[in-house]
């Protein structure tokens, strides 16, 4: 019951970043609005820049990336945005909200999320269309709903999902609570849920690679400091940290 | 009640003060509807409200939250009858229970559905292993979430109302023969009449606006899962002036309800004398 109750509490957390929005712009402190498939290795990204930076504390703020990508746009006080697609952070340049050109700073592979031990015996896409499985993927807005609807598009398989869910976090928790028996999401966040659930990789035919863009807001208070931030990201130590978490390079 | 209404029925000098503070909580209360009414794109109204999957959410949110107010009046009369008359042990700790949900964040609420309701819950699993019954992600699910984080605006009025009950008039009838369920059914709840309409009403609005417990434990599925105020919290991530438009419909259908049913039944009404027929 141990992995039931963790993921409880990863559900309070997930779906409470729907409620967190904003953050404080006090101080030289930056706020980082991130996907929620970034949380864990922000988190401590974040951790290792405020080791060489100390007079520059990051708050982060972890939701979907259409989320936040609208908070952003409606003047949230962000000064760093990334994204899991860049069909989001356009929306934000378009808006004319993101200081130059955002930069693609990771990759990331979407993959069916199963229960730990695969208890269905989900081996392909296929096996998604069975109407007796209880399927949850993103909602179109997000990008994990966006990266799964071209899985299905591409496969020629018709899913059915039980629910579109608002970030990539809670269909992991769904899945890893045995709420849901099968989901896509990326294979980071499997990885983080390890004992939890397990992942069926894609073939590489259906292997939809998510890009994960950086950039500055334009309303920051803080830029040099936020584009501190991203340097950090880009940077071979932000590449390292973000590979143990099992982002890919661009 | 009489005394009430002579003092209300006198005119009076209007204290400036609670005038002003009054002013500055309906400014508070108005302000955000405004700024809904000033940024809406109201050349899109026709388009987006006439869109299918808005009026599937606005219907299933009516059907889900009117089933939710019903629940909370059945069961929830009950025990508000049971809190305000009967002294057992462990009463506050009921009382505590009943109107825990108020106080909890939905998304908790939702959380703590999946650990009792859920296919892998502590009574869930056995609905599911005894009956093939299950919650999470069906339309069902959307009403338990809703009757749990509203039945205790329901329970809380009407406990209160019959609080203030003289007991003594369900004694007489009790004296005189009436048996328990006459005496409720015919002392009682005639008198409570306001007060019941109001925690339905409440709890009503409630659930129509519930979204946490809602996202959380019931999913978002259009048709089955996706009341409007999923469907408003979904647009904004792509298409904020869409959001503003399902919100304002969302806002019409809870004030419209909300203002005919205090002039029906609230405002005119005086407890436990004229019996008023909804037309």
């Amino acid at each position: 019951m141990q992995p039931i109750r963790r993921s409880l509490l990863a559900l309070v957390l997930a779906v409470g970043a729907v409620a967190g929005c904003g953050g404080s712009d006090d101080g030289d402190g930056i706020t980082v609005f991130a996907a929620a498939s970034l949380t864990e290795a922000f988190g401590a990204i974040g951790a290792a820049f405020t080791a060489e930076h100390p007079s520059t504390p990051v708050t982060f703020n972890f939701a979907a990336s259409s989320e936040l990508a609208t908070q952003v746009i409606e003047g949230a006080p962000a000064d760093v945005l990334a994204s899991a697609d860049l069909a989001n952070m356009s929306r934000v340049t378009d808006a004319g909200a993101a200081a130059g050109a955002p930069a693609v700073f990771a990759t990331n592979h979407s993959t069916i999320v199963v229960g730990a031990g695969n208890p269905h015996g989900i081996t392909t896409i296929e096996d998604l269309a069975d109407p007796a499985l209880v399927i949850v993927i993103c909602a179109p807005q997000v990008p994990c709903g966006s990266y799964a609807a071209e899985i299905f598009d591409r496969s020629g398989v018709s899913v059915t999902p039980d629910s579109y869910e608002q970030n990539v976090k809670a269909v992991v928790t769904k899945v890893a609570l045995g709420e849901a028996d099968a989901g896509i999401a990326y294979e980071t966040d499997v990885r983080v849920a390890d004992e939890q659930v397990d992942s069926v990789t894609l073939p590489s035919d259906l292997d939809v690679t998510a890009q994960y863009p950086i950039a500055v807001t334009t309303a920051s208070a803080a830029p040099e400091a936020a584009q501190e931030f991203v340097d950090f990201v880009t940077s071979a130590e932000g590449q390292s940290i973000l590979a143990s978490f099992g982002f890919t390079a661009p | 009640m009489t005394t009430d209404r002579s003092r209300r029925d006198r005119p009076r000098a209007l204290p400036v003060p609670a005038l002003l503070l009054a002013s500055v909580a309906v400014a508070f209360f108005s302000l955000p509807l405004l700024g809904l009414l000033w940024r809406a794109p109201w050349s899109a109204l026709r388009t987006v409200l006439g869109r299918p999957e808005v009026r599937t959410a606005l219907r299933l949110s009516l059907q889900t939250s009117l089933l939710a107010a019903l629940i909370s009046v059945v069961f929830g009369v009950p025990l508000a009858w049971l809190l305000a008359r009967v002294e057992f042990p462990g009463r506050s700790i009921v009382r505590a229970l009943a109107t825990l949900s108020m106080v909890l964040p939905p998304v908790v609420g939702g959380v703590a559905l999946f650990a009792s309701f859920g296919r892998r819950g502590l009574f869930g699993q056995y609905l599911d292993r005894w009956f093939g019954i299950r919650l999470p992600f069906t339309t069902a699910g959307v009403v338990v979430a809703q009757a749990f984080v509203a039945m205790p605006f329901l329970v809380l009025t009407v406990e209160a109302a019959i609080r203030q009950l003289d007991g003594r008039v369900e004694e007489a009838a009790r004296t005189l023969g009436a048996g328990r369920w006459y005496t409720f059914s015919r002392v009682t709840l005639p008198s409570i009449r306001t007060a019941l309409v109001a925690g339905a009403v409440l709890a009503w609005a409630r659930a129509l606006g519930e979204f946490g417990a809602t996202i959380t434990f019931a999913g978002n599925f259009p048709g089955r899962t996706q009341t409007l105020p999923l469907a408003t919290y979904l647009a904004l991530e792509t298409d904020p002036d869409e959001a503003i438009l399902i919100a304002l419909l969302l806002i019409a259908v809870s004030f419209g309800v909300l203002v005919g049913l205090r002039d029906r039944w609230l405002g005119a009404a005086v407890p436990g004398r004229s019996k008023q027929v909804p037309s």
